[in-house]
């Protein structure tokens, strides 16, 4: 089984590396983004850095659409979704590997776009322990419902606008619970950052339970 | 004890079985009512028009469509139960490559033979059967033509050694030197005692190979003369369903 996860996981990391989509589209869009909340905001330095947690996860999201959209659009683009299908590989598996692969690369994403948090919104931080932990479960969570509504909507002709509509609002909690942990991590509210990281973690162990037992069904449907 | 219905005395005596199977596309039945007997080591050629549900009924037969209703095995296994047992045991060689774009020609090989539990030594044999070699092997997939494509595509299926190998128009879209891959294929499935069903137009490259003759017409396999009989210039006038290419 984690020979095949890893498998999945190579596979989409090795097609992002080599295709550069993530690094000439995805990780610009999210800097433009972040950049464009700068500039809306630059006139009160104060309030760049109260709202930089809040900020930073909403951009974070925004590009997490793109990463999923693509790990399923390298799928159906000259069907090997089917040849996955005939591959005798175990859907759990796929669905392993490809939130996996997706996980990985929203932590590369949130590095580089905390960097810019830092330099553009003048943030500290004040507990490296609870930034890194909960960068890494909100990661899990995004990419568990991520991956499980990417599959959803993988064989509608609408998918690229459906898959925000059907995931934005599922995520919200992740949104919620990310920011106010980095409220804590960066000292510009007194959240209980430890508390949220609880419940990032809780909705990345829920999705991904959810996400492993129906990913079968869900590929069969796609 | 009952007889399972694709054996006799414990032997699987059909690579395909389908009774009364139908198979939807949205409300619209592409496969109405299709029985259909294929036996162990078998070749046949699906014959029809454009639309006539040859590309179904492989689909069908490779497990990646449902049946609305009827029954069918493929190598033993249900098509309603047991659909996953069918899919790694079968080849589809459809429309579409299957292959990563991104990817290098060895590295989508290797990518589906892992998948498929197969050695390097797979990999590498059938690299070299495919004249896949050389730099050819370091090519991203996405900068190769259509026949070098096919090529690697048939490659990544050779690797699974599939009892049950479903090829739809193998020969579109191929130069010479491709259509030759394809036909040796066929006849290398063949001679390792492998089930060969094929669509394909090219009836008179498959003839030699002496396939049995089934015609599809309107989502049912037809018997007797009929529109696909009649655009076949190999078919003899009286011909019916199950015959040879002659």
């Amino acid at each position: 089984m984690f020979r095949d996860v890893w498998l999945i996981a190579g596979k989409d990391l090795r097609i992002e590396l080599r295709s550069r989509v993530g690094l000439n589209q995805i990780v610009p869009f999210a800097v433009t983004v972040l950049v464009l909340f700068a500039f809306a905001l630059d006139t009160d330095q104060e309030a760049l850095r109260t709202y930089a947690p809040g900020l930073f996860w909403v951009t974070v999201l925004l590009a997490s659409l793109l990463a999923i959209g693509r790990s399923f659009a390298v799928d159906l683009a000259d069907g090997a979704a089917d040849r996955l299908l005939l591959s005798g590989i175990d859907p759990i598996a796929v669905f392993g590997g490809k939130a996996a692969a997706i996980a990985i690369q929203l932590v590369v994403l949130e590095v580089l776009l905390g960097a810019g948090v830092v330099l553009l919104f003048d943030v500290t931080v004040h507990r490296y322990g609870l930034l890194v932990c909960a960068g890494l479960a909100a990661a899990a969570g995004v990419a568990t419902a991520g991956t499980l509504y990417g599959a959803l909507v993988a064989g509608l002709g609408v998918r690229e606008t459906l898959l925000p509509v059907l995931l934005l609002p599922v995520v919200a909690p992740v949104l919620i619970g990310a920011t106010r942990a980095f409220q804590d991590a960066f000292g510009v509210a007194g959240a209980e950052g430890w508390a949220w990281l609880g419940l990032l973690a809780g909705f990345a162990a829920i999705y991904g339970v959810f996400g492993a037992l129906s990913y079968g069904a869900l590929l069969e449907e796609a | 004890m009952e007889e399972h219905p694709c054996s006799l005395n414990g032997v699987v005596e059909s690579a395909v079985r389908l009774r009364a199977a139908v198979t939807l596309l949205g409300r619209f039945p592409a496969l109405a009512g299709v029985d259909l007997d294929i036996s162990p080591g078998e070749i046949v050629l699906l014959k029809g028009p454009n639309g006539a549900g040859k590309t179904t009924l492989l689909r069908l037969c490779a497990g990646l469509c449902s049946l609305a209703s009827g029954q069918g095995w493929v190598l033993g296994h249900d098509l309603t139960e047991e659909r996953r047992m069918v899919r790694r045991r079968v080849a589809l060689l459809g429309h579409r490559t299957g292959l990563y774009d991104d990817l290098t020609v060895a590295e989508n090989v290797a990518f589906w033979a892992q998948a498929a539990g197969a050695s390097r030594q797979d990999v590498d044999e059938a690299m070299e059967r495919l004249s896949l070699t050389g730099r050819l092997a370091d090519t991203r997939v996405g900068r190769l033509s259509a026949g070098q494509r096919r090529r690697a595509s048939i490659a990544s299926l050779v690797v699974r050694r599939p009892e049950l190998w479903l090829l739809d128009e193998p020969h579109a879209g191929l130069d010479q030197q491709s259509r030759d891959t394809v036909d040796s294929l066929v006849r290398g499935a063949a001679a390792a005692g492998a089930t060969v069903v094929l669509a394909t137009h090219e009836l008179e490259r498959i003839a030699v190979l002496e396939p049995r003759v089934v015609s599809v017409v309107g989502g049912m396999v037809r018997t007797g003369d009929g529109p696909a009989d009649s655009q076949s210039p190999n078919a003899p006038p009286d011909a019916e369903d199950d015959r040879r290419v002659s």
